[in-house]
């Protein structure tokens, strides 16, 4: 197998990911995208320390699952408040840096 | 040990630094000074609210013991400047085509400079990354020790005074904790080592501004002050990191076995020492110039300056008088080297620096006199004296500059506490409409306003006076009024200086005047404040007269000679790390027309306001501020004058009408100026002579060709602002895409290059 | 994509390429297209449960990835912790702010063209610079890491970084909480 193919397998989810959170209006939709991207991130940090036999991009790895369990906890936490003081999740409406 | 490389492999060769690693346990451990306030932040910030006074007395601890160890620094480093006779520090060089540095070994040798002071440094491997080892530590010098007496003095009384001042504040224990994180902070840039470490404080610094400025931020008018402050330094700041990354990578050409430097030390012995290329300093120094212009409050970026006033007073004396203004001045004396050589200051020419203080000194004296708010005096009042320092750097008088920066911190200080002591009883700022007829019921603050005025205007023997003679005879202007034998001769910056002189007596008459004489015009009944704030008021009061005894001129035939030039001997470097300057000698003849030029600007001002006001006051009855048909209302060049100056020379307009929106919507902007007053006003006139003509014409043109051409450029505009207004939309997504974009391509370019 | 894929693996050394790495390079295809795939419907589906069933997906892959990589440590603690939880969590988000929404119109296909254009963006940089860097790199691993490698590296030299987790996540979770309180 070669490195490349990870990598670009990850490169390709982590765009996917990158639109998901530009396009997406749902708060919990973009909160998704953002795992996604996270999860490419997982890939490449493990087939770096698969290519180089060296333990702490595993690690790394793992520490990056732990965060993303924090982020998604605030997150959610934020989009519910976020719903209950406009009764939607709509990203879309909430413009208030507006210029 | 490095002499010892230095022999062996001929290719290295070394220059002295001016430093040692010896040195007094005072002066070595000086890393505890910053170290307990940034502790005692922590623990009002965490404790505060639990403790009897709201953290304050941890504040007020803190602060006695750092001053009593900067107290003992100071005597250490006199005991050191004199007595000590340790190893020098030797940086080691590539040798390369630089070879005339054989002459630094007998640098300090020479007659006038004296001894040669060794600087003690003390540092610790901060991080290191890339074979670069990034230090951190102190360097402990005469200038160090200077502001670490100031800023430590200054920040004590400023805490004392404030417990009365804010007390009872709803965010008490938050101002505390901040003025203890803006003390450390304040201190560990003073004993910087290295410009890594001095960006970190400065900025550090200006953060304890920006929160403090907006203490009160409720008020939409003090948080934009703050953030007034915050981002008009964000433009220096921006100076000071590009002009320390050049000058990181400039030394580290001539180093071995490093790709750069950040030691303070090393790079202004390569400074002075002519080894980095002049082109490289001109613009490090211009860069950092910026830095300087932004903190030290120096035309045209002076405007956050005066708003920064919205904070509370004690904070407008400890941070916008007395010492976070002051870093600029400072950061300039503390890499002398590179200003000295990039600007060429030893040669006559007038250059940037010296330009900028001896016009800002000028511009912040004349806007002086046009405020109502007595801290706004004040706040132009230190724009002009920051000015006159940096103007006397400019000219090479270090030693002049360094004293009137230690005297202006004692006055200045005592004049912004004096009026809050002022405001905190008739719970105004204005002096036309609330103030007046003080001096009875505040006969404390009074006294003390007036010592610290005098002391401001440079009456002898006020300390004041000597500070600013000083930087007169500095200038070295016309030989004949002594001033010989300086850096070079500028005439130009001696006649800016007395004429800001004679301003500088002129409005702080006027300011004393409509504050404590006349009749009481405010409200309610004013009384002397507490001694938590009159003590600190005389303290500074004491100072703003003794401190000029400091630095008495050489040759001063009333004083005997151990007692002449103490200031300049401790405090100016004779070391490596400094560049060679000459000295100014002083004389009586300048001394005398100078206190002239300030007693025939008081007593301009006398006349008007203490005469002429006074007596119209008493015939119409009531307490006038100015003459009802003054010269203002009579002259139309006068009235002019004084409308360039209430608009602060329409700078404030400049930046947020002219170039805010020009950058934000360009186009439109103009397009819409141009309809509405060129295009709009030629439809007026078309339309007019078409009435004349008769109503066929007027149709014909007015309605189809002009309308139509005006309509069509209006529809332009609008067009092009709502294509421009769409990339602001608030939607945090699209910010994220151009982000996104933005970052991707960089990273593409970044790729292509490398 | 999948064309670049195959074209790799014929690339291959056929000395090299024994029958497992065949294998292994066979079910990294099948793997890799069943993820992006899915991806591609997550970001695009209008249910938004659909779209959390299309991530389940996608996390499994990725475990499949890890195993595939060596790294089997990881590929359990992604399938406990993702799929496990954080999932569910998602789930209940869904569940919480549930008939929010009507229909994406609008703003999302105003900027769809932008997206997209950014997305290619970085999947060109990105693998580009990859290619360039790493053109044939192998990756021949002896053996998987074992569990206990992990745990000696996290607890020795990885001991601070541990601990500021630690402390990250009762953060998080007392920051969750006092976000999501109602206030009284």
């Amino acid at each position: 197998m070669l490195l490349n193919q990870f990598l670009i397998l990850s490169a390709v989810l982590f765009s996917i990911g990158v639109y998901g959170v530009l396009t997406r209006r749902n708060g919990v939709m973009v909160l998704m995208s953002i795992e996604l991207i996270l999860n490419s991130v997982n890939i490449n940090l493990v087939a770096f320390a698969a290519f180089r036999e060296a333990i702490p991009g595993e690690v790394f790895a793992l520490f990056v699952i732990a965060v993303a369990a924090a982020e998604v906890g605030v997150g959610l936490a934020m989009v519910l408040l976020l719903y209950r003081n406009r009764r939607n999740i709509d990203l879309a409406g909430i413009d208030s840096m507006k210029g | 040990m490095i002499q010892l490389l230095a022999a062996t492999t001929s290719s290295v060769t070394s220059i002295p630094l001016g430093i040692t690693h010896e040195g007094n346990w005072f002066l070595q451990n000086a890393w505890l000074i910053p170290l307990i306030p940034a502790l005692s932040f922590i623990g009002i910030l965490f404790f505060g609210k639990r403790l009897p006074r709201g953290g304050s007395e941890l504040g007020i601890a803190a602060l006695v013991i750092v001053f009593l160890l900067s107290i003992c620094t100071g005597f250490a480093w006199m005991d050191h400047r004199d007595n000590f006779d340790g190893e020098e520090i030797n940086q080691s060089l590539i040798s390369g085509e630089h070879g005339e540095h054989g002459e630094h070994g007998e640098h300090g040798e020479h007659g006038e400079h004296g001894e040669p002071s060794l600087a003690v440094v003390n540092t610790t491997t901060w991080f290191i990354t890339g074979g670069v080892e990034f230090s951190v530590g102190t360097l402990v010098d005469g200038l160090a020790v200077m502001m670490l007496f100031v800023v430590t003095l200054v920040s004590l009384l400023v805490h004392i005074y404030s417990t009365d001042y804010v007390a009872g504040d709803r965010r008490f224990t938050h101002f505390f904790a901040f003025l203890s994180l803006f003390s450390a902070s304040m201190l560990l840039l003073v004993i910087s080592e290295n410009t890594l470490q001095l960006l970190v404080s400065w900025e550090l610094v200006g953060l304890c501004s920006f929160a403090l400025i907006g203490h009160w931020w409720e008020e939409k008018d003090n948080s934009n002050a703050a953030l007034k402050a915050f981002l008009t330094n964000r433009v220096g700041d921006m100076g000071l990191l590009i002009g320390v990354t050049i000058l990181f990578f400039a030394s580290g050409k001539l180093l071995p076995d490093t790709f750069g430097s950040f030691s303070i030390a090393t790079t202004n012995a390569l400074a002075s020492s002519s080894l980095l290329p002049h082109s490289t300093l001109l613009i490090a120094a211009c860069c950092l110039m910026a830095a300087v212009m932004s903190k030290s409050g120096q035309f045209f970026l002076h405007t956050w300056l005066p708003d920064a006033m919205a904070g509370p007073t004690p904070v407008s004396a400890l941070i916008h008088a007395a010492t976070m203004v002051v870093a600029g001045v400072f950061m300039i004396a503390r890499l002398y080297g590179v200003f000295f050589e990039g600007f060429s200051i030893g040669g006559s020419s007038i250059n940037l620096m010296a330009l900028i203080g001896g016009f800002t000194t000028l511009v912040g004296a004349c806007l002086a006199f046009v405020q109502r708010d007595i801290k706004k005096v004040l706040a132009y009042s230190t724009i002009s004296q920051l000015g006159y320092m940096v103007m006397a750097l400019g000219v090479g008088a270090w030693t002049a500059a360094m004293f009137h920066l230690f005297t202006h911190a004692f006055f200045k200080a005592c004049l912004f506490l004096g009026s809050g002591s002022v405001a905190h009883s008739v719970h105004s700022f204005d002096m036309k409409s609330d103030m007046g007829g003080l001096r009875k019921k505040m006969p404390q603050t009074f006294r003390t306003f007036i010592i610290g005025s005098i002391a401001l205007a440079g009456l002898p023997p006020f300390a004041g006076f000597w500070s600013k003679d000083e930087i007169l005879a500095g200038t070295g202007g016309w030989g004949i009024m002594g001033g010989t034998n300086g850096n070079g001769s500028y005439t130009f910056m001696l006649v800016m200086g007395m004429i800001t002189a004679a301003l500088t007596a002129a409005y702080m008459t006027r300011c004393v005047y409509l504050t404590f004489f006349g009749e009481f015009r405010g409200h309610g009944n004013p009384h002397e404040s507490g001694p938590r704030i009159t003590i600190p008021l005389w303290i500074l009061a004491v100072l703003a007269i003794f401190a000029g005894f400091l630095n008495l001129p050489k040759g001063f035939q009333l004083a005997p000679e151990s007692l002449q030039e103490r200031f300049g001997h401790y405090v100016e470097p004779v070391a490596g790390y400094f560049p060679k300057i000459s000295h100014a000698t002083p004389s009586w003849s300048l001394a005398i027309i100078s206190t002239i030029v300030v007693i025939v600007g008081i007593s301009l001002a006398w006349n008007y306001y203490f005469v002429k006001v006074e007596k119209a006051s008493k015939e119409s009855g009531q307490s006038l501020t100015e003459l009802p048909g003054g010269l203002t209302t009579r002259l139309v060049l006068a009235r002019m004058g004084h409308t360039l100056l209430v608009n602060k020379y329409y700078l404030d307009h400049l930046y947020t009408g002219i170039i805010t929106r020009a950058v934000k919507e360009p186009i439109a902007e103009l397009a819409y100026r141009t309809n509405q007053e060129i295009l709009d006003r030629t439809v007026d006139t078309v339309g007019r002579t078409a009435v004349k003509i008769g109503q066929f014409n007027y149709h014909k043109i007015d309605q189809t060709v002009v309308d139509g051409f005006v309509n069509a450029s209006g529809r332009m505009s609008s067009y092009s602002g709502e294509e421009l207004r769409k990339i602001q939309s608030g939607k945090v997504q699209s910010y994220a895409a151009i982000l996104f974009a933005a970052a991707t391509i960089l990273a593409g370019l970044l790729i292509v290059i490398v | 994509m999948a064309g670049l894929f195959f074209s790799q693996i014929q690339g291959l050394d056929p000395l090299k390429s024994g029958e497992v790495l065949v294998a292994q390079n066979v079910f990294f295809t099948l793997i890799a297209l069943v993820m992006i795939l899915a991806a591609l419907k997550m970001v695009t589906t209008e249910n938004i449960v659909h779209a959390a069933l299309y991530l389940v997906i996608v996390l499994a892959g990725a475990a499949g990835m890890f195993i595939l990589l060596g790294a089997e440590f990881v590929a359990v603690t992604q399938i406990l912790v993702y799929i496990g939880a954080i999932v569910v969590l998602f789930l209940f988000g869904i569940m919480l702010t549930k008939g929010s929404f009507g229909t994406e119109e609008g703003e999302f296909r105003e900027r769809n063209r932008m997206a997209v254009l950014v997305g290619v963006l970085i999947v060109t940089v990105a693998s580009g610079s990859f290619i360039d860097s790493f053109r044939n790199a192998e990756l021949n691993r002896e053996a998987p890491s074992t569990t206990a490698e992990i745990g000696d590296t996290i607890f020795g030299q990885f001991i601070i970084p541990f601990e500021a987790i630690s402390v990250l996540l009762l953060a998080a979770l007392i920051g969750s909480v006092v976000i999501a309180r109602r206030d009284q």
